[in-house]
């Protein structure tokens, strides 16, 4: 077994209002940054232990089906890496 | 035969959902949701509230917790569920209803009275209305924006599966009458059967002739024997 951490980044989809992102974007406007667009996004870092990269890829991928992610609303990608145990 | 009224950690309109089944004559009783169902269930209210703090999504962690695998099952003998607010949340977490009920267009906590116009009035949720009927009722929430793909309203709408509008006091459903940016200003749904259905407003809120107008004892119905 190796030790890895998988990220999920859980996003809205394109088209489907954010408006926390807006009121956050309005934000930085007004302490005068320029901006062209703003989106937030859920970042869970989760670590497994796993035979393989592609095993631990799968564990985070159905925890994401299951409760990370509404697939109504989000999409979802995984990245993972090996870690220090 | 009683109407189970499933508490989670967070629930806080519970009491009010039995209250005011009581006021219709129906007998409803409070259960805890780690107790399970109980086996005489005649129906089930997720009701309102805050539950498990609306960690992750408002309705995520409730819709995933053991009692709802019993409650889906109830549904799919014909047991009348109805979830409102956060048990709307939690009915669309769960799947057990379309869509998703998300952050208001405002992105504030909206506590307010508003139009609703009775879509489909040939449901156990909505017999007591005639079809294009306004009713009155409370909303109190901050994630109530109804959101779902543009394909599956159309499926929606026409197999008749919205219940409730947001309209104005004259019944026109406008972008002004709209207090959360809901798509097409849906307020409330029906599940697969039309006796599983959920709902932002607040029926129970709107129940009791003692406090206020009691438009929501309509909705309420749909547990009457």
């Amino acid at each position: 077994m190796t030790a890895y951490t998988a990220t999920v980044t859980v996003r809205l989809k394109r088209g489907v209002l954010d408006p926390e992102a807006e009121t956050t974007q309005r934000q930085l406007e007004r302490l005068g940054f320029d901006l062209e667009d703003l989106r937030s996004a859920d970042q869970f870092e989760i670590d497994v232990d796993a035979s393989d990269a592609d095993a631990a890829a799968e564990r985070a991928d159905e925890m994401a089906e299951r409760l990370l992610a509404n697939p109504t609303i989000h999409d979802y990608e995984i990245e993972v890496a090996e870690r220090d145990a | 035969m009683t109407v189970s009224v499933v508490q989670f950690g967070g629930s806080n309109c519970d009491r009010d959902a039995v209250q005011a089944l009581a006021e219709i004559g129906v007998d409803a009783e409070l259960v805890w949701h780690e107790d399970g169902l109980p086996e005489d269930t005649s129906g089930v209210v997720f009701p309102g509230g805050f539950s498990y703090g609306d960690y992750l999504r408002a309705g995520a962690m409730a819709a995933r917790s053991p009692i709802v695998d019993e409650v889906r099952d109830a549904a799919e003998d014909g047991t009348p569920v109805l979830g409102v607010c956060n048990g709307a949340q939690i009915g669309s977490e769960s799947g057990l209803t379309p869509g998703a009920f998300t952050t208001n267009r405002s992105a504030r906590f909206q506590c307010e009275h508003v139009h609703l116009r009775v879509e489909n009035a040939d449901t156990p949720w909505t017999a007591a209305y005639e079809e294009g009927e306004v009713v009155e009722l409370p909303i109190a929430h901050g994630e109530g924006r109804f959101e779902v793909t543009d394909e599956r309203l159309d499926e929606l709408e026409r197999a008749d599966r919205v219940l409730f509008r947001y309209c104005d006091a004259e019944g026109e459903v406008t972008e002004d009458a709209n207090p959360n940016g809901s798509k097409h200003n849906v307020a409330g749904v029906l599940g697969e059967r039309d006796s599983v259905a959920v709902l932002m407003p607040h029926p129970e809120r709107a129940a009791l002739p003692d406090i206020g107008p009691t438009d929501g004892q309509g909705v309420l119905e749909g547990f009457a024997e």
